[in-house]
């Protein structure tokens, strides 16, 4: 009965979105007040079925419901509740059900929080946050039903695969979607804005907190499913350029664009078809992303069981969303002048340049992805494109970036002048020789861009600090007006500092554990030792072990250090019974230098012996620090008042100005 | 500079950079892209040692044989057969009668392998195979084959 009642809210919701669609549009059209206030009870009541519809998914699966065809498949009764939870969106109709639920929490969120939005631009984007869902309910009704129902119900379910059975994964999906889904506001508020006919600072303002929320979910959902790849997977790495990760990078890559020219928007009235346009492909980039996801059109390592007539239907929803807006935008755009003066060399300039490195890079990681599809489409052959493409691409595009990141705080708006910048970033340039020179002597040698690279980090984080320090005049004024400075420092302004800080951080510890990431495979017998990196692994013996749903191989590692003891290690082999399915854990222990990461393998003969994969992964955890630290500014960012969703009216008369409050004297 | 002027600086500065990425992707697809072949292709093409290839198939049933850190294995379209052999740990999905790619070199006759992907999920077979199987003319007693033993879902069976 909960099922039906589940599956008949949803159904409910797609004519509530329907309705929400439709009626707030006309009347914005034709000023009818009544007809456009209509959409936020609407969307209230839209989100309100969907969760209902959702909480009775997570329901007959934590009851396990073995009568429904979704639980049978993914569930089992022997599984821990954390799974049979992250079961509901662990497969594929569930996660397209968690879709709606946060495109319809967006929604909510926007007529709670955004009373001061007009009343116009309100109505009609929460219209076309409601098409979006018409569609994607759809979607959900005709190809993938999660409330389709088996009789007679089997015994036990299918179980879940083993590998996704981790707190990592069991978030990684909702924190990804809060993302993707994320950046629909910022779509919707840009298709409204162009219905309109009417951009400026204001629309950038209220865009902003979305688009910033959006970007910290994406950023914080990227990280998981990386760190998971990273420990559960037994490989060592961290990111394969496969695919799947290209799906959530695209859009990551062009949202941090759009967070960019939104604040050039706001500040100067300009870019804004860039603006619009980069709401637009942000959110296409996030559908593909989906899409790519969905129907299994390309070979991946994490090849979730697909169906073709699925990817179809998000095809055509594609098309409909990405070719409709960008007509739209063909057609409006032109209309949208910019009033604000540009010159190269100032703030936004520096911000245009981001702009355009960031779409490149996410062009060419577009192209990377798609090139396998569409050669083979035109008959030329199978093909794969794999870290070599990416790598050789990527890296030539972001170091000009990174580069010019720590140049760009220090620029005026409107015209700033290179010099003094330049001059002012001398302890920076300092950083970047001490850094590449201290790598150099660490690792004896080492590839030339890892040099650069680590040289570029220390660049980037010092010239942060000094964009930082002079911004509070420090050193220039008494050091109490510098704390008075800093008690003064908006909210944004920390947040731009931890972000770009956090990204220095991140890009050290990818550069290390890209560049001298140091690998032993051999068999060991109990009692052998190898060492590696200045550690020394004994393999003490392994043996068997029961865990809750699975049995295991558990192996044995001591490390020491010029002998003394560092860690024991105890990476295991796992064998589920249920599943069929082996998998392997990682042992690993994180250090401020680097990461120690044990692998055990198969047996090899009677005596004991096991190959054994070590890995010494150098600076690792500065990636997850430095994406922490990233977040964390993002959250900062977002806590501005100026930021505060429904646009305070003092913020309006302030940046009206011209050249906006935090503006350097 | 007049803003028209000013505009015009913009665009041939992003169209530059835009030539830069392209001439940068287009160098880097050309040394990069790795083909797909099937074992009977494989055969066909002769392929040399200086190119990096992707085979896949099944894995042929008593095929592995593992001594220390060196594998060898058979992969088969059931029409052709190439021997491959890879050295570390095989991925946890490994197993004779599924699908698997291997990507890597020719060497004197055998595939040298220095990566090998089985899938995440058990039900799974990576399209490559499911083509490289239809090609060779054995596509359908291998559904017959693997609709039995469970590993094929409703949705890849075409």
């Amino acid at each position: 009965m909960i099922p039906e009642a589940g599956h008949f809210a949803l159904t409910l919701a797609l004519l509530v979105a329907l309705v929400q669609a439709s009626v707030p549009m006309i009347g914005a059209h034709r000023g009818n007040a009544a007809w456009m206030e209509l959409a936020r009870p609407a969307a209230l009541a839209q989100f309100l079925l969907i969760a209902f519809a959702f909480a009775c998914l997570t329901y007959a699966f934590v009851t396990s419901d073995f009568s429904l065809l979704a639980v049978v498949r993914y569930s089992h009764s022997a599984k821990p509740l954390l799974y049979k939870i992250s079961g509901v969106w662990g497969n594929h109709e569930g996660s397209m059900l968690l879709w709606v639920l946060i495109l319809s929490l967006y929604g909510a969120a926007v007529a709670v929080f955004g009373r001061n939005l007009p009343p116009g631009l309100r109505a009609r984007s929460l219209a076309i946050q409601a098409l979006i869902a018409v569609g994607f309910i759809m979607f959900i009704l005709f190809t993938s039903n999660p409330f389709e129902r088996m009789l007679p119900p089997p015994e036990n379910g299918q179980g879940l695969n083993p590998l996704l059975q981790d707190p990592g994964l069991a978030f990684h999906p909702p924190f990804l979607y809060l993302g993707y889904v994320g950046f629909s506001m910022a779509f919707s508020f840009a298709v409204a804005a162009l219905i309109e006919g009417r951009v400026d600072a204001a629309w950038a303002r209220w865009v902003r907190p979305w688009t910033l929320a959006a970007w910290i979910f994406l950023t914080t959902g990227i990280a998981l499913g990386s760190w998971w790849a990273y420990y559960e997977l037994g490989w060592g790495g961290w990111w394969f350029w496969d695919p799947v990760e290209n799906a959530s990078f695209m859009p990551w890559l062009a949202g941090t664009a759009l967070l960019h020219s939104a604040v050039v928007l706001e500040k100067r009235d300009t870019l804004k078809g860039w603006t619009i346009f980069l709401a637009i492909v942000t959110f296409a980039l996030s559908l593909l992303g989906t899409f790519l996801v969905r129907s299994g059109v390309l070979t991946s390592v994490h090849a979730f069981a697909t169906d073709p007539a699925r990817g179809a239907f998000i095809l055509v929803l594609l098309l409909v969303v990405i070719g409709g807006s960008l007509a739209l935008f063909a057609w409006r755009g032109p209309s949208l002048a910019s009033t604000g003066v540009f010159q190269p060399i100032s703030r936004e300039g520096s911000l245009l340049l981001n702009n355009l490195l960031l779409t490149t890079a996410a062009a060419a990681v577009l192209l990377g992805t798609l090139y396998p599809l569409f050669l083979d489409a035109v008959g030329g052959g199978k093909v794969s494109v794999g870290p070599p493409f990416f790598n050789a691409v990527f890296l030539p595009l972001m170091a000009p970036m990174v580069a010019s990141m720590a140049v760009g705080p220090l620029l005026t708006w409107k015209r700033g002048e290179l010099g003094p910048a330049l001059t002012r970033l001398w302890v920076a340039f300092a950083a970047l020789a001490a850094a590449a020179v201290l790598a150099w002597a660490v690792v004896a040698d080492g590839p030339l861009f890892a040099l650069v690279g680590m040289g570029l980090a220390a660049w980037l984080l010092v010239g942060t600090v000094v964009g930082f320090a002079e911004r509070v005049r420090l050193f220039r004024v008494p050091f109490p007006e510098t704390l008075r400075r800093i008690g003064r420092v908006p909210r944004a302004a920390w947040g731009m500092t931890l972000a770009h800080g956090g990204l220095a951080i991140a890009i050290a510890g990818m550069i290390g554990a890209g560049a001298w990431k140091v690998e032993s495979i051999q068999v060991m017998k109990p009692g052998d030792t190898q060492t590696m990196a200045g550690f020394t692994f004994t393999f003490e013996g392994a043996r068997q072990v029961q865990g809750p749903n699975y049995s295991a191989t558990r192996g044995t590692f001591t490390v020491t250090r010029d002998g003394r003891p560092v860690v024991t290690l105890h990476p295991e082999k796992r064998d589920y019974p249920v599943e069929r399915m082996p998998t392997t854990e990682a042992a690993i222990h994180p250090t401020f230098f680097g990461d120690l990461y044990v692998v055990i393998g198969d047996a090899q003969g009677s005596e004991g012996a096991f190959v054994t994969r070590l890995y010494f992964n150098p600076l690792l955890g500065w990636i997850w620090g430095g994406i922490v630290v990233m977040v964390a500014g993002g959250m900062v960012s977002l806590s501005d008042r100026r930021h505060r969703v429904g646009a305070p009216k003092t913020s309006r008369a302030a940046a009206g100005a011209g050249a906006g409050a935090p503006a350097r004297a | 500079m007049k803003r028209k002027h000013k505009r015009l600086t913009f665009i041939v500065l992003g169209m530059g950079l835009l030539a830069a990425a392209a001439a940068l992707m287009l160098s880097a697809f050309e040394d990069n892209i790795v083909f797909f072949y099937s074992p009977t292709e494989v055969l066909d093409k002769k392929l040399g040692a200086d190119r990096r290839v992707r085979i896949g198939g099944l894995v042929e049933d008593g095929s592995v044989e593992k001594a220390g850190i060196e594998v060898k294995f058979r992969v088969t379209d059931l029409a052709n057969v190439i021997p491959v052999t890879y050295t570390g740990l095989l991925p946890d999905l490994f197993r004779e009668g599924q699908g698997v790619i291997a990507e890597g070199r020719f060497v004197d006759g055998v595939f040298r392998a220095d990566e090998v992907l089985a899938k995440h999920d058990e039900t799974y077979m990576p399209p490559e195979v499911a083509e490289a199987l239809k090609k060779s003319g054995r596509w359908q007693e291998m559904e017959k084959a693997l609709k039995r033993s469970g590993q094929m879902t409703k949705g890849e069976a075409r």
